[in-house]
């Protein structure tokens, strides 16, 4: 069996120059990625790094200017099976208000499966199963505009898993969330990879959250400039840094300890981890 | 504050009314106001007014919310009245300056300014009961036929629903501009007409923007959610006319047909 | 201790009172921002730190309380009211939306043009406001070319402009990236730095608040349910968690480092405290 969800290779991408004769800036020059089915990867980088663009390309949304991209099998220019593609790698935005579509919870859930076609009583379904995966079942006859941010992600969220997806690709999700809306949407999303088995791809800001994937992608200027574990990727302080981003606060407390000559642990990405090496050090003294 | 208008008007509720089809109730709207059209004496119009209780009864809608929703068309109804009763025809009871009022004038007014009042009241019941969506939905189903015309009934109906979306939104868009100008020193409500239209610039600018920009991420949204029109679209929620919506309507009729025969009768 | 310069009095807002939908957002606050000072005001979404903030330069009238600068109630009159504005200057979430000029400099010039002053006054404020935040190179720009952490920037400018003396700003790091909260915060501190202003910075990220503050106030259910300087605020972690707040990191870390028997100096809550804590402890053992 295939065990590769996505494939991308040596995907060029760009936007339409907006002055005539000036030669168009490529937003994405030659990404290789493959993505193995069931995975968590998470995907960094700045603002302007290309990474939102790359996402955009998962499920048809944008389509290669160059390279290819095959997802479940399926080449993303193939206009036929964009549909098909859609429904397999669903897709959760940053603005929770301006990807809801109705005045009522429910329907809004509904709205995926419905463009599917599928038939009513199996929307009922996997309407009420997707609301209770996300724990917004009692909202359901609900106004989503009176809902918080991180009651209104879910809500979205819901309205993807409604789809079955086999994958998903969350763009920002807690960017504009509090902190208990950011808990949320993240134990929402770590509970799809266990329980449903849904290949994740996140693109965030936050490196505690990306610390909680498998595989950690780390984009600058149009192009993957980091791949590996989280505990390898964050461990490169120093060239994190350069690239504008920033690691863990405990990751960046035991650098900052080792460049002082503390012998501990670089690779602590959790407080947790962090107090256990500390107290060992300390201890051994 | 813009925030406490409340659009669209709609009172969530359990009961018979909340639960009829959406096109039985736009269908009795046109209906009762044909029948209250028609009506023309003080009988007919006791038959109608009975009716229209009736329904305002069983829908629990409390008469205060009724005549809150009133209070914009007063100003038609007293004038339609006083027109009514000034300029009536027939025996003249008082008469001062040019105008005289008649017996028939009392009447008239009376009626007429009724009429306006519970022509107004009926379509309330419409919106009042009808989630936004609902109506939209029964509206598509009735327009239908009108695609055998070449009518883009899913796409008018969408768009519809889409806008009934996006007014709450706005309107809190709205809002949160309108403070962040006035923190920044904007007035809106000195000046003369120029100055005052001048003024909503810095609201229109960016409410015209992120209005666009919403409008953009929505649509890549729901084309991420595999909307691509109406064909092959199933719903979640099902119309399905029930007993209750054949009674309704055959109560409807029975309504006009009632208030058509008294006239026949001279009533 | 510095005086205050903005002061809120039993302050209590009741929206859409005497209808099904009638909320109490704020509850009898007492709020003190004292001259040059830097407060942190913290809480969950819902908390009324929105509504709080919107009384401070009169854009909403209290139920009930006083707004007071520097001792004079600010919904008094018109004029009181107008002054509020320019002296309290408040910048909203995502104050990026509210651009609408051609170019950054007119953008920036609005707040200075409402205050009426002199066009020399204005085109020097409109230049050193740009100045405090980065955007000089931009003025000829229009903003809307801009990138999402430049337009903050200049949307900050634009109230900056108005050289208020308290400068309030709503979650202005919500969603940049690292870089860019970076740079925002040091265009705020620089304004403070360089006029003396205090500076009110709402936020639900503890570590934000907890890098520069000197005074922080936590908001829950439109009360203050604490106020203090930053270690005594994180020395109370776990009634943080139960408002829906968390602690910062290093805090958490102190206190699992504790419980396994490390003992450290002080309340440690940045990275940095708790870098020069353990050295020092690093370095008391190796001399030991």
């Amino acid at each position: 069996m295939d065990d590769t969800a996505i494939k991308i290779e040596n995907l060029t991408f760009f936007y339409p120059s907006e002055e005539e004769g000036q030669a168009p800036e490529d937003v994405l020059s030659g990404v290789d990625l493959t993505v193995e089915k069931g995975s968590f990867t998470a995907i960094l980088g700045h603002n302007g790094s290309g990474k939102s663009t790359l996402a955009r390309h998962l499920n048809a949304l944008l389509l290669p200017k160059g390279g290819s991209v095959t997802v479940f099998g399926m080449d993303t220019r193939d206009e036929e099976l964009t549909l098909e593609i859609r429904r397999r790698v669903g897709m959760v935005f940053q603005n929770p208000d301006n990807q809801i579509v109705s005045n009522v919870v429910e329907e809004d859930v509904a709205f995926a499966p419905e463009n599917l076609g599928i038939p009513t009583p199996e929307i009922r379904t996997r309407v009420d199963e997707a609301l209770k995966t996300v724990g917004m079942y009692e909202f359901r006859t609900h106004a989503p505009h009176l809902l918080s941010g991180g009651q209104k992600q879910r809500i979205a969220i819901a309205g993807v898993l409604a789809m079955r997806p086999k994958c998903v690709v969350f763009d920002e999700p807690t960017a504009m969330l509090d902190p208990q809306g950011r808990r949320d949407v993240m134990r929402i999303i770590g509970r799809m990879k266990k329980e449903l088995g849904t290949t994740v791809i996140l693109i965030t800001h936050h490196m505690e959250e990306a610390a909680m994937a498998d595989r950690v992608v780390v984009m600058s200027d149009g192009q993957i400039a980091m791949d590996g574990a989280p505990g390898e990727v964050f461990t490169r302080v120093e060239e994190l840094e350069a690239l504008g981003l920033t690691v863990p606060d405990t990751v960046k407390l035991m650098w900052e300890l080792r460049q002082k000559g503390v012998d501990v642990p670089l690779d602590t990405l959790d407080v947790e981890e962090c107090a256990k090496a500390l107290a060992e050090h300390f201890k051994k003294k | 504050m813009l925030k406490d208008v409340t659009l669209g008007q709609y009172f969530p509720g359990d009961t018979v009314v909340h639960r009829l089809d959406p096109r039985t109730k736009i269908l009795m709207v046109i209906l009762y106001i044909a029948a209250l059209f028609n009506a023309k004496s003080w009988i007919s119009y006791g038959v109608v007014l009975v009716f229209l209780a009736a329904a305002i009864a069983v829908s629990r809608i409390r008469l205060k919310a009724m005549l809150k929703g009133l209070k914009p068309v007063v100003f038609i109804v007293v004038l339609t009245s006083l027109l009514n009763l000034l300029y009536g025809r027939g025996e003249i009871i008082a008469q001062w300056w040019i105008f005289h009022i008649t017996r028939e004038g009392i009447k008239a007014a009376i009626l007429m300014g009724a009429r306006l009042v519970m022509l107004v009241m009926g379509t309330f019941m419409l919106t009042y009961t009808t989630s936004p969506i609902m109506l939209t939905y029964g509206l598509e189903l009735l327009l239908n036929p009108l695609k055998k015309l070449k009518v883009p009934v899913h796409e008018l109906a969408m768009m519809m629903s889409m806008a009934l979306r996006l007014i709450p939104t706005l309107i809190e868009e709205t809002d949160k501009i309108m403070s962040a100008q006035k923190a920044r020193g904007a007035e809106f409500d000195t000046g003369n007409l120029i100055e005052k239209a001048k003024a909503m610039l810095p609201i229109l600018v960016p409410l015209f923007l992120s209005s666009f920009r919403r409008a953009d991420e929505l649509a890549t949204a729901m084309e991420a959610r595999c909307y691509h029109g109406g064909e092959g679209r199933t719903r979640l929620n099902v119309l399905k006319m029930a007993a209750r919506d054949h009674i309704t309507l055959g109560v409807g009729l029975a309504l006009l047909a009632g208030v058509i025969a008294l006239a026949k009768l001279g009533l | 201790m510095n005086e205050p310069i903005l002061k809120t009095e039993n302050l209590t807002h009741v929206y859409s009172p005497g209808t099904p939908f009638e909320m109490t957002a704020l509850n009898g606050v007492d709020l003190e921002i004292r001259k040059g000072e830097i407060l942190g005001i913290i809480g969950h979404t819902g908390s009324g730190k929105s509504t709080l903030i919107q009384h401070l330069n009169a854009l909403i009238k209290p139920t009930s309380g006083r707004v007071l600068l520097e001792g004079r109630d600010i919904n008094e009159s018109k004029s009181a009211i107008r002054q509020a504005r320019s002296r309290v200057g408040l910048v909203f979430q995502y104050p990026e939306y509210q651009l609408f000029e051609e170019t950054v400099y007119k953008d920036i010039a609005f707040g200075p043009k409402n205050m009426k002053l002199s066009p020399e006054e204005i085109d020097r404020r409109v230049r050193e406001a740009a100045g405090f935040v980065g955007v000089e190179e931009l003025l000829d720009r229009s903003p809307f070319d801009l990138s999402g952490g430049q337009k903050r920037r200049v949307a900050i400018a634009g109230v900056i402009a108005m050289m208020p003396e308290v400068l309030v700003l709503d979650e202005p790091m919500a969603g940049l990236d690292p870089g860019g909260c970076r740079e925002i915060m040091d265009n705020i501190l620089s304004y403070h730095d360089k006029t003396g202003a205090a500076v009110v910075v709402v936020t639900h990220s503890m570590e934000e608040a907890a890098r520069r503050a000197d005074r922080m106030v936590v908001l829950n259910h439109g009360t203050v349910a604490m106020s203090g300087a930053p270690e005594e605020i994180f020395a109370r972690g776990d009634e943080l968690r139960k408002m829906g707040l968390a602690a910062p990191v290093m805090t958490e870390l102190s206190q699992r480092l504790r419980a396994l028997g490390v003992e450290l100096p002080g309340t440690v809550y940045t990275v940095e405290q708790m870098a020069a804590a353990l050295l020092e402890l690093e370095g008391g053992r190796g001399r030991a």
